[in-house]
């Protein structure tokens, strides 16, 4: 009942923050609720299924380039969302084969590679990326259904909206997901591969199954990334990037539902901090990853739940 | 066909610098069962101190390559003996993770001590001018960086094979706690490779500041390389990580002559074909 109401409050609070927010605290929010959904499907592969992936920018970068393209040919933003998440997913699927064939060790080498596969093809396919460049002056179209609604985006806070409706839909499937068959399936093959192989699951395929909502997971934050921005440029397909969901998951918490969300949150509060005293934040970011791997294996949200995480 | 002839030479040069920072990547993986993350930090380290050495205070460079060689051995030293030690016993994941904070850290100091713009000092006199392979001219450093590639791969073949230290480091990649039980000191033993390991990557790092940019990115790009080599060579295997470094150099050698543009992805096809082929990497076991 605690949580509910405590849930509650947080959504209302984020539904009127437009009414008293500046632009910029909007844009920041919008930033920490792309890297919330962004970390949300890491911490489905690395949380909830043992695999963990340092190339999911590039899924990130797939989404964003992707939803650009479209918006550019065809301004009408719930295609150009669709339409990332859609290609980020195939994306997914197809080098997800390739990367499942691997586990612990081989597989974070393999989604760096490939990840910098992308990066390396967003970097130099100029025709189709607009290379170094980036892809520039992209619309931030208006929300259309046709025949039904037409809402305009170009105020900050109607895009704001948009962001929240989409990472709260994202985040109550992720909800529903992890405490579904699939999701309890998804644990069992972290804690005990060879168990759950031997009671008849298919390892492969509920990894892959993982991997390829991980990817759509990044594919959406990457895809409502254009329309705010509107430019794409290759660092977000860079591996350094997709270190993001990865510190925010450890900041946060591992093996919690809410680990990822709470992380990206203190993400950007430490980035805000530490930023005001010294351009050097990485390093400082740096020695939080060592004190958070070698003491803290729970992150924040498991000192909150006053256990000290899974050893 | 000459061109040929002459690209791969120039091949093989880079697949030596690639080829010295793999190998040492192997190596402690082979050992220590980590797989050091900020390896391709410890190369940038490598070329920043021999700049520093070499190119600003003047050090003979027979004199900086070794100096800048020790300097990162002793940040070896720290990465292993206060950090690195304590979660040998942990999943991989956390080691991986706890790695890549020292990727932060340290190529962030890199940038905090020297800056952020990339250096390139001058070329060592002796080494400066070309000589003339199927009538093109092909620089002298070059040559010496391939001599010396293969110089340090005989020079590690012999070490692990043929002296004491090495049998102990076999013995104990083999069997950690058997070769405790019959008194090898293995903490002292894993520092001492992890040291080894960061030397061989300093080594590739530092040779290569005559010609290579010293930037604070370079380490990241490299570990990606080191990556794909160690994954089609087979990982923890030495052979693997000389013949992979082999194929990456080549490759991209031709690559970047028959298609400038997607040179990079090549050799990703490359890696994903042995991957399809051999998951386990040529050599791997």
């Amino acid at each position: 009942m605690k949580t509910r109401l405590a849930i509650l409050s947080l959504i209302i609070f984020l539904a009127v923050l437009p009414a008293f927010a500046g632009k910029y605290l909007l844009y920041v929010t919008i930033h920490i609720l792309l890297l919330s959904i962004f970390s949300l499907g890491f911490n489905l592969l690395f949380g909830y299924t043992g695999l963990l992936s340092f190339g999911q920018a590039g899924f990130y970068a797939v989404g964003a380039y992707g939803c650009a393209k479209i918006l550019l040919a065809y301004p009408s933003l719930l295609a150009g969302i669709i339409g990332g998440v859609a290609l980020a997913g195939v994306a997914s699927l197809v080098l997800g084969i390739l990367c499942i064939r691997h586990t612990r060790i081989y597989f974070s080498m393999l989604t760096l590679s490939f990840g910098m596969m992308i990066f390396s093809l967003a970097w130099k396919w100029r025709d189709m990326t607009g290379g170094d460049d980036g892809l520039v002056g992209i619309p931030r179209a208006p929300l259309e259904i046709p025949g039904l609604l037409r809402l305009n985006m170009a105020p900050m806070e109607n895009y704001y909206y948009v962001v929240l409706v989409f990472s709260l839909l994202a985040i109550y499937l992720f909800h529903r997901l992890v405490h579904s068959p699939l999701g309890l399936t998804l644990q069992g093959i972290r804690d005990s591969e060879t168990r759950t192989a031997c009671v008849g699951i298919s390892v492969r395929n509920y990894r892959l199954v993982s991997f390829t909502i991980a990817g759509m997971y990044a594919g959406l934050a990457g895809a409502l990334l254009p329309p705010l921005e509107s430019t794409v440029t290759p660092p977000v397909a860079h591996w350094s990037f997709s270190a993001e969901p990865v510190l925010a998951t450890l900041l946060g918490g591992i093996y919690t539902f809410s680990g990822p969300i709470v992380g990206a949150f203190l993400f950007y509060v430490l980035k805000d901090i530490i930023v005001r005293f010294t351009q050097y934040w990485l390093i400082c970011l740096g020695a939080i990853v060592l004190v958070l791997v070698l003491g803290f294996r729970g992150g924040v949200v498991s000192i909150f739940q006053g256990k000290g995480g899974r050893g | 066909m000459e061109i040929l002839a002459f690209q791969g030479l120039i091949g093989l040069s880079v697949a030596m610098y690639l080829w010295l920072l793999a190998s040492g990547l192997t190596i402690v993986f082979g050992v220590l069962g980590v797989l050091n993350f900020a390896h391709g930090s410890l190369f940038m380290l490598g070329a920043y101190f021999a700049y520093t050495f070499y190119g600003l205070w003047g050090v003979n460079f027979w004199l900086a390559i070794p100096l800048s060689l020790l300097s990162v051995a002793v940040v070896g030293y720290v990465m292993e003996r206060f950090f690195l030690r304590h979660i040998y016993k942990e999943d991989h994941a956390y080691q991986l993770l706890l790695t890549f904070g020292f990727i932060l850290i340290l190529d962030d100091a890199v940038k905090m001590v020297w800056g952020g713009v990339a250096k390139i000092p001058a070329m060592p006199g002796f080494f400066e001018g070309t000589v003339s392979v199927v009538g093109r001219p092909f620089p002298v450093y070059n040559l010496f960086i391939i001599s010396a590639g293969l110089f340090v791969a005989v020079l590690v073949w012999l070490l692990f094979e043929k002296t004491w230290w090495g049998k102990m480091v076999r013995a104990s990649a083999s069997d950690r706690e058997m070769a405790g039980a019959i008194g090898i000191n293995i903490p002292t033993l894993f520092t001492g490779v992890f040291a080894f390991g960061a030397m061989l990557a300093a080594l590739g790092g530092a040779l290569g500041t005559p010609v290579r940019v010293v930037a604070p990115g370079i380490g990241a790009a490299m570990i990606i390389q080191a990556f794909i080599i160690t994954v089609i060579g087979g990982l923890g295997n030495l052979k693997g990580a000389f013949v992979g470094a082999l194929i990456v150099g080549t490759l991209s050698a031709y690559g970047i002559l028959l298609f400038p543009v997607f040179e990079l992805f090549l050799i990703f096809l490359i890696m994903t074909v042995v991957l399809m082929i051999k998951p386990q990497g040529l050599f791997g076991g």
